[in-house]
């Protein structure tokens, strides 16, 4: 059954799934766009097949028995009940199919193994719920969130087409390219799979693993975590872009330019005084897709796991300790340091607007300069 | 063989149990903690089962609907521990109890009070892992497998409880291997050597075996998930010099065995039903015991093939990886024997032969897929997707869950006295063997297609299928009741049973009257 690629079993699915799974199968293993997907996929067919085969032999010698070996046709038993050539022949022979098939399996994952020569080099971090991908060649680094908007995820908005499976900034690669990998991670373990290259490694924290892929045909590609990592495991995805090296290569330079011009951008908000409403627009954007997921859009948060912020003696009173927490996070918890994820403009807003969102009304506004001055006096960034 | 019995109806004269509820506490008698033991497994399946139907009712449509992802997590964590620790293991031990005295001519387990603490701390266990569903922060939410530093440093407070709950259980496993090894090498009747105990004595020493070996593994490694939490220990915290890949080998080397825990206790069941309703000899005796025994062993040696992804060396990858394809040949000898022991029989049909029949059909197919996973490199698609939860529910549900069932249906007459209701046993066989198969054999599809588990939502693609599984799902929750009802009414009345029951049935425990007298062979029978 599992053979008839591209066959949808409803209409309705066929709507909804077309466009969402680019190589479009919705019962099978997907061959992929790599080589080495590609001898995945012919390995899980050859076993699938034998395995078939083996069924069909056991299931349909059992289902004569059934048929013609009942009491019902009035059969006397048999008495035989044993015979040492018979169990060595069927000692014999799945031995024979396993080596069979040992032989290939190895091959491939010998293959899969070999991260020697790669052109390009992408450090993937994963942290609860988001991945972060820095280019060890290039001057590129940056985070990579869940786009879907709550709204869908609640049943308040239609589902798009590619319902949890879209991101802010997608992971880009050159096609053609040798594209190594190194993952690990900032709190538990994650897991990152992209069906099309037919990579699934778990980022360990403490730990490099390392995968490759060279991508064949220039297009995007989706994948998800899969490792349980906590409450939002189902909403970290994984877009991959394949672009022509030469696009590529245009990309990282506009890629590298924007990031320098943040940088610049940073140094001259540090003179800049942000009002509260320029603020508070910014910082709910910014809290709705980094902090929600925990302590919720009303504030209230998830106690005890996830405190709330309305109310909060810290959010409320405490400045200090508040740009603290949101620097260096609290070690021990889920609370991660954002100094790394945010900018220092998302991060200030941020912080204003926890101090002043959902009735806490503290009035303050804390200016960049405040929180720079705090990351410079402990040496981090 | 044959066997002289003599008469033990006196015992009933001068049986002086109490009544009432102490009779229960108190109780010494390896048939009384037998039952307690299926009842709590039967209590307990429809905990775990209700906990099934939260997670389906919630995937029955893409998006949030029914439950926060948070405690989506716990339904799925204390689904896995209450069905694994809560359900089909103390199914095994009820059986176990009921069964192996009365098969080898033993008057009781050998050792009656152990027995009696090792189930009554059992209700306690999971009392604690419940009761953390409603404290707050709720229960334990990080998968049945806890893995590390998810469990340590990022769980919520209730971890110790669950920590606490893990050991009780440990400890009643642990004390039932005892008694179930024990029994067996001491209590056998005059005659009964070792290559003529029946299948499901020799699957259980085995299994018990097992128990005794991996269990305590379990309890170290819930002990170091406690120290790193509470007693600021680092054995999974690369920042303190540990590793967190450290607590999956550990885990798994208790894990893997575990699954055989699950499943060769099962096979013996099998044996059983399928020789007496094809009123035909076991096929392979003396391979069955081997083909136990080596996958026991091999059993030691494939831990790591849950783990190919975690970034093991490729010689160690290759090692998992042939040892795991190996464990296929022995249990292949398993499900040979079973057909050629149907071949040329006189085969009726009852409803322990048909959910035998399904175990051996679904467990086989549950066990092909195990062998597509085994294949290193497809596994990197197949790991941690629905085409993993598909593979193990097939060995588990349709497989160690059916031969609970149909040693149920197979036992009840000797248990009661009093045959169950066919026809309501075959409406049960049949809403089962139709549901479980809606149920889960679309999983396969959505894994292969991409579907990861353990996830509270998913892309639209999934969508159709997952509407499916949960139809599926219900039906199959609701086709329980009716075992349920027909277990009531077998427990009330209903045609007598004679001591064989079965026409074809041979062993020591059809030579007692049906129901089963109190005390059995309080003098030993001679088998000759």
């Amino acid at each position: 059954m599992a053979k008839t690629r591209g066959w949808r079993w409803s209409l309705p699915a066929l709507l909804l799934a077309g466009p969402a799974c680019a190589s479009g199968s919705n019962l099978n293993m997907t061959p992929g766009v790599t080589d080495i997907s590609l001898q995945v996929y012919n390995l899980h067919m050859t076993i699938f097949w034998i395995c078939c085969a083996i069924g069909l032999v056991v299931f349909g010698a059992m289902f004569v028995s059934i048929l013609l070996h009942r009491k019902s046709r009035g059969v006397e038993p048999a008495t035989f009940h044993e015979s040492t050539k018979v169990e060595i022949i069927w000692t014999a022979i799945p031995v024979l199919i396993l080596i069979v098939m040992a032989i290939p399996a190895t091959r491939v994952l010998i293959a899969m193994e070999d991260t020697s020569d790669s052109d390009v080099t992408v450090l993937i971090t994963g942290s609860q719920w988001r991945w972060h991908y820095e280019y060890l060649d290039y001057d590129i680094n940056y985070f990579s969130i869940l786009a879907t908007p709550r709204g869908q995820i609640e049943g308040r908005l239609p589902k798009g087409e590619n319902y949890l499976l879209e991101v802010d900034r997608p992971l880009v690669i050159p096609t053609d390219k040798k594209v190594r990998f190194l993952m690990t991670s900032d709190d538990v373990i994650h897991s990152w799979w992209v069906p099309d290259f037919a990579i699934k490694k778990d980022t360990n924290p403490g730990f490099i693993n390392e995968a490759w892929t060279q991508v064949n045909e220039p297009g995007i590609y989706r994948g998800q975590c899969t490792e349980l990592c906590g409450m939002d495991h189902g909403f970290m995805p994984i877009v991959v872009i394949a672009k022509e090296p030469a696009d590529f290569e245009i990309w990282a330079k506009a890629e590298e330019a924007r990031i320098a011009e943040i940088r610049e951008e940073e140094q001259r908000l540090l003179a800049l005084q942000m009002n509260l409403d320029e603020q508070m627009e910014l910082g709910e954007r910014v809290y709705m897709a980094h902090c929600a997921a925990c302590h919720q859009p009303n504030g209230e948060g998830l106690p005890p796991m996830f405190p709330a912020l309305k109310g909060n003696q810290v959010t409320m009173e405490d400045r200090a300790e508040h740009i603290k927490v949101m620097v260096d996070g609290r070690p021990g918890t889920s609370m991660a340091s954002f100094a790394r994820q945010l900018s220092l403009r998302e991060l200030t807003s941020v912080i204003t607007y926890g101090r002043n969102a959902w009735g806490n009304d503290t009035g303050d506004v804390v200016q960049a300069a405040e929180v720079y001055e705090y990351m410079q006096g402990k040496g981090s960034n | 063989m044959s066997t002289v019995t003599t008469a033990d109806h006196h015992d009933e004269h001068h049986d002086h149990k109490p009544t009432g509820i102490k009779r229960w506490l108190f109780t010494t008698n390896h048939k009384d903690i037998g039952s307690m033991y299926l009842i709590f497994a039967l209590v307990m399946f429809f905990i775990g089962g209700a906990m099934a139907m939260v997670i389906r009712l919630e995937l029955f449509q893409p998006g949030l609907q029914f439950v926060d992802p948070q405690f989506f997590n716990q339904m799925t964590t204390v689904h896995g521990l209450i069905m694994v620790f809560g359900a089909v293991m103390p199914a095994f031990t009820g059986l176990a109890n009921w069964m192996i005295p009365m098969m080898i001519g033993a008057p009781d387990m050998a050792l009656p009070r152990m027995n009696n603490w090792s189930f009554w701390i059992l209700p306690f266990a999971f009392l604690i892992l419940l009761i953390t569903l409603f404290m707050p922060g709720g229960g334990p939410d990080f998968g049945w497998t806890f893995y590390a530093p998810l469990s340590t440093t990022y769980s919520n407070d209730t971890t110790a409880l669950f920590v606490f709950s893990v050991h009780i259980m440990g400890i009643s496993s642990i004390m039932g291997a005892i008694n179930v090894i024990v029994t067996i090498v001491n209590m056998r009747a005059p005659g009964m050597t070792w290559m003529k105990m029946p299948l499901f004595v020799w699957t259980w020493l085995i299994t018990a075996f097992l128990l005794i070996m991996v269990m305590p593994v379990l309890a170290g490694v819930v002990t170091m998930v406690l120290t790193d939490k509470y007693f600021a220990t680092s054995f999974f915290d690369a920042a303190g010099g540990g590793d967190p890949v450290l607590f999956q080998h550990i885990f798994w080397f208790f894990g893997h065995p575990e699954v055989y825990i699950m499943i060769l206790p099962a096979f013996g069941i099998v044996s059983a039903i399928v020789p007496t309703f094809a009123r035909k000899k076991l096929f392979g005796y003396a391979s069955m015991v081997y083909a136990t025994a080596s996958i026991a062993i091999l059993s030691f040696l494939v831990w790591a093939h849950h783990m190919f992804t975690t970034g093991m060396p490729v010689f160690a990858t290759l090692f998992f990886m042939y040892t795991t394809m190996l464990i296929a040949v022995p249990t292949g000898v398993k499900v040979f024997n079973w057909v050629a022991t149907m071949w040329r029989g006189a085969m009726t049909f009852e409803v322990p032969m048909m959910f035998a029949l399904a175990f051996i059909v679904l467990f086989t197919i549950g066990g092909l897929s195990g062998v597509m996973l085994a294949i290193t490199p497809a596994d990197f698609q197949y790991h941690d997707t629905y085409f993993v939860v598909a593979h193990f529910h097939y060995v588990l549900v349709s497989g160690a869950v059916f031969s609970i069932v149909a040693a149920a249906y197979y036992w009840l007459p000797k248990w009661t006295g009093h045959m169950y209701d066919e026809k309501l046993g075959q409406l049960h066989f049949w809403c089962s063997l139709i549901s479980v198969n809606l149920l889960f054999f679309p999983m396969h599809f959505v894994g292969l297609a991409g579907m990861p588990r353990r996830i509270p939502d998913y892309a639209l693609q999934f969508a159709d299928f997952n509407a499916f599984i949960s139809v599926g799902g219900f039906l199959f929750g609701l086709s329980q009741l009716i075992f349920v009802w027909v277990i009531i009414k077998c427990a009330r009345g209903g045609e007598k049973a004679t001591a064989q029951v079965w026409e074809g049935a041979e062993g020591l425990e059809w030579e007692v009257p049906s129901p089963a007298p109190y005390h059995t062979f309080g003098t030993p029978p001679q088998i000759k």
